[in-house]
């Protein structure tokens, strides 16, 4: 049966047909749907969301020592959260397959950088598959258990986001039947302590050597000849883009990129006249075939930086410049905050008590954007907090007004520990925790905080209040950030404590059906309107100016802050 | 065949370009189709690429190869004239949305013809959002669409229906599957 597919709806099926028991996930664009695909349409498979990337991998494996086959799901940049069990992990015992699927972004669509996961593989030393299309990304899937298994090794399936968000025809598989659990105890594999791991470590290098002999027959790598003056290696998005530039090219598709097959590589470049390396990002395979004494070309044509293109492989082939459409006279439409939504009022409470904000990674991060320009900050999840310790512990308590934001997402994730060490090492700084109730950035997934699972199941609901106290932190309050006085009001008491302070900004996302907003237009009276744009200065899309008065227009959704800020009254009512 | 499907998050481009594969595939073709979702929710520029032939490679559009494009916001038709030829056809929505430094009174909102007149002789108006609200469901603007984009491609009106049916919910496919049929026969103005 033919189905269309996107990478991540095929990867959630291949976990399907591979018989994989469990899965779990941080939410992260552009690998978000694999679980809630997973959870949607294959129930037997158990899915959940995990707080951090971290607790996902090492989640699934355990779920593998069962014998049991387990997948762990994130972007790119989660697998630095989860780096630390990944180079570990290919020390120990594989009995249930285990595979981690990492997608990247390159152009960074939805990143806070472009780094080029194909060097984890090569740095934990484990077997990396790269698919080309929908199809791939289910067939690979499969093959990833299988090599995890028959290999006794942790897989890792990259994708891009061409690969995770675009659709594709594909032939569906046969499901195969789960592996039962059994409880086994093998303490010198699993227990990483020095004496043991030291003996594991000869067992990675010997796997990987048995890997690239795999490598160099399995058909996940193929020579495609045709017009041998130009011979093309390539994986992953990049083969299709360069097959749609040079359709009449040989090719060595590499589906398996690492270990590097040796053998065929020098096959294939002993049978092509000129010899490219078409890759995204990093020269990953380039260097490899350098390396061997093979003459090639790649980087010193191909972009390092963003995604490439079926245009730039060719001009980059041919010598040709580099096309790089010429930025427009138009104006932008960035993403931005919704009409109403919460975290814009909480923003603009610090802004307005003159507040340095330290950022974090979810919505409020486009908080950046003018004329808002809230946010001054954003390096990784759960960075924020510890920006404005560092910051005013530096400063000392009360000399500057330091303040982090966090969405409760990402608190769970990784804010945790950070507020820890506020509270530990005495800070000063303010700590907003942004509780919208949800994921938001991603679409909208649960977590720890939500009360609910993926599947839709109630289960237990962390209460920030207690925790945040159970941290340590003396000064804590929750507000309502639509009551735009009371919380400008609690920020200036926050800073007035020069101690570490919380304040829990708590009202659910607009997108959310518990939204608390009414959903109804509000206006300005043009005769009171007197045209000072403090209103405008909150960045809503629902807010115009026409060079004299503000307007508001059909997006609004009546959350009240522009009429709460109006210094002249002019905004309310509305039907 | 290459369509590009242009316009703002949460005009339902995303749906729209679904049924256009979906069609296609039944109608025998292989397809891919590229879009970047994520941010796009938060009223960003939305664009979807879809292919179809016997074998498609890149999921993107080479530039200079678009056919056809579709765009649900005048401003957003104007943004991709890299991927435009003289013969692409190109239907705009008559429908203008706001971008930010336009709502903060910055700049004024473009007028886009004479860009996409100079990309292209085959630039087509269509007042699709008027039609869907007539209907009285503006979110059926997409399907609306589609009934346009379905003249310019060759597969018979039957399967498109049988497709809407199939991927949209029930409680809306009536007044979809009218706003497919409507688009068909909307008035189309070359400028």
């Amino acid at each position: 049966m033919k189905k269309i597919l996107s990478g991540n709806e095929a990867v959630a099926r291949g976990a399907f047909e591979a018989g994989v028991s469990f899965a779990a996930a941080y939410p992260g664009t552009p690998s978000t749907e694999i679980l809630e695909t997973i959870s949607e349409l294959y129930k037997d498979i158990h899915a959940e969301w995990a707080p951090n990337e971290k607790v996902a991998l090492e989640a699934a494996v355990g779920a593998s020592y069962t014998g049991a086959r387990a997948l762990a799901v994130m972007k790119h940049v989660g697998v630095n959260v989860a780096a630390d069990p990944l180079m570990t992990l290919p020390y120990t015992l594989v009995r249930g397959g285990i595979v981690l699927v990492s997608a990247d972004d390159p152009e960074l669509f939805s990143s806070q950088n472009e780094q080029d996961n194909r060097h984890y593989a090569r740095f934990a030393k484990i077997a990396l598959l790269e698919p080309s299309s929908s199809q791939e990304a289910k067939d690979f899937t499969v093959e990833a258990f299988k090599i995890s298994e028959e290999f006794g090794t942790p897989v890792m399936l990259r994708t891009t986001t061409r690969i995770s968000h675009s659709m594709g025809v594909v032939e569906l598989g046969e499901a195969s039947p789960m592996k039962a659990p059994t409880l086994e105890r093998h303490p010198a594999e699993w227990v990483m302590l020095p004496a043991n791991a030291r003996r594991r470590h000869p067992v990675i290098e010997e796997r990987i050597l048995a890997l690239k002999k795999f490598a160099e027959t399995t058909p996940l790598n193929r020579i495609e000849m045709s017009d041998a003056s130009l011979g093309i290696i390539a994986s992953g998005v990049a083969y299709q883009y360069a097959k749609e530039a040079f359709p009449n090219a040989s090719f060595l598709k590499l589906g398996m990129p690492y270990p590097l097959p040796e053998r065929l590589v020098r096959d294939f470049a002993s049978r092509v006249k000129d010899l490219w390396i078409i890759e995204e990002l990093d020269p990953f395979v380039e260097e490899m075939v350098k390396a061997l004494g093979i003459p090639c070309r790649g980087k010193e044509r191909v972009p390092l930086c963003g995604e490439l293109n079926p245009d730039i492989v060719k001009a980059a082939v041919l010598g040709l410049e580099i096309p790089r459409p010429a930025p427009q006279a138009l104006p932008p439409r960035p993403p931005s905050m919704c009409p109403g939504c919460p975290h814009r009022a909480m923003l603009y409470a610090l802004k307005r008590n003159k507040c340095f904000i330290a950022g974090d990674i979810g919505c409020y991060t486009l908080g950046f954007l003018p004329p808002l320009d809230a946010i001054d900050t954003c390096l990784c999840m759960g960075a924020g907090i510890n920006h404005a310790h560092g910051m005013s512990k530096v400063f000392g308590p009360g000399e500057q007004k330091i303040a982090a934001v966090i969405g409760d997402s990402t608190f769970f994730h990784s804010g945790i520990t950070g507020l820890a060490n506020l509270a530990y090492n005495s800070g000063c700084a303010l700590v907003v925790i942004l509780d919208n109730r949800t994921t938001a950035m991603t679409g909208s997934q649960n977590h720890p905080g939500t009360g609910v699972t993926i599947s839709g199941e109630k289960t237990t609901d962390i209460d920030l209040e207690s925790l945040v106290k159970a941290l340590g932190i003396p000064w804590v309050r929750t507000v309502n950030p639509y009551a735009v006085n009371e919380t400008r009001q609690a920020v200036k008491e926050a800073l007035d404590s020069k101690g570490p302070a919380v304040i829990i900004s708590r009202a659910p996302c607009v997108l959310l059906k518990t939204r608390a907003v009414p959903g109804t237009v509000l206006e300005v009276d043009p005769e009171t309107c007197t045209g000072c744009k403090v209103c405008i200065s909150l960045g809503c899309p629902a807010l115009e100016f026409d060079g004299e008065k503000a307007h508001i227009n059909g997006v609004c959704v009546g959350c009240n802050v522009c009429a709460e800020i109006c210094p002249a009254g002019a905004i309310g009512g509305g039907s | 065949m290459n369509v590009l499907m242009t316009g703002v998050g949460g005009q339902g481009i995303i749906l729209a370009s679904d049924i256009l594969s979906e069609v296609v595939m039944r109608a025998g073709f292989d397809v891919k189709k590229s879009e970047i979702h994520g941010m796009a929710q938060r009223g960003g520029s939305v664009m979807s690429h879809v292919r179809f032939a016997g074998e498609v490679a890149s999921p993107l559009i080479p530039y200079g190869c678009c056919d056809i494009l579709v765009s649900f916001e005048e401003l957003e038709a104007a943004r991709y004239p890299p991927y435009m030829n003289g013969g692409t056809t190109v239907i705009v929505n008559r429908f203008r949305l706001a971008p930010p430094s336009v709502i903060a009174g910055k700049e004024p909102y473009p007028d886009v013809v004479p860009i996409l007149k100079g990309c292209s002789g085959n630039v087509y108006l269509a007042d699709g959002t008027a039609v869907a609200q007539a209907l009285g469901e503006r979110r059926a603007l997409n399907l609306v669409l589609m009934g346009v984009l379905s003249k310019f491609i060759e597969i018979p009106e039957t399967l498109w229906a049988e497709v809407i049916a199939d991927m949209v919910p029930e409680r809306i496919r009536e007044v979809n599957l009218e706003a497919f049929k409507r688009g068909r026969t909307i008035d189309l103005v070359r400028t």
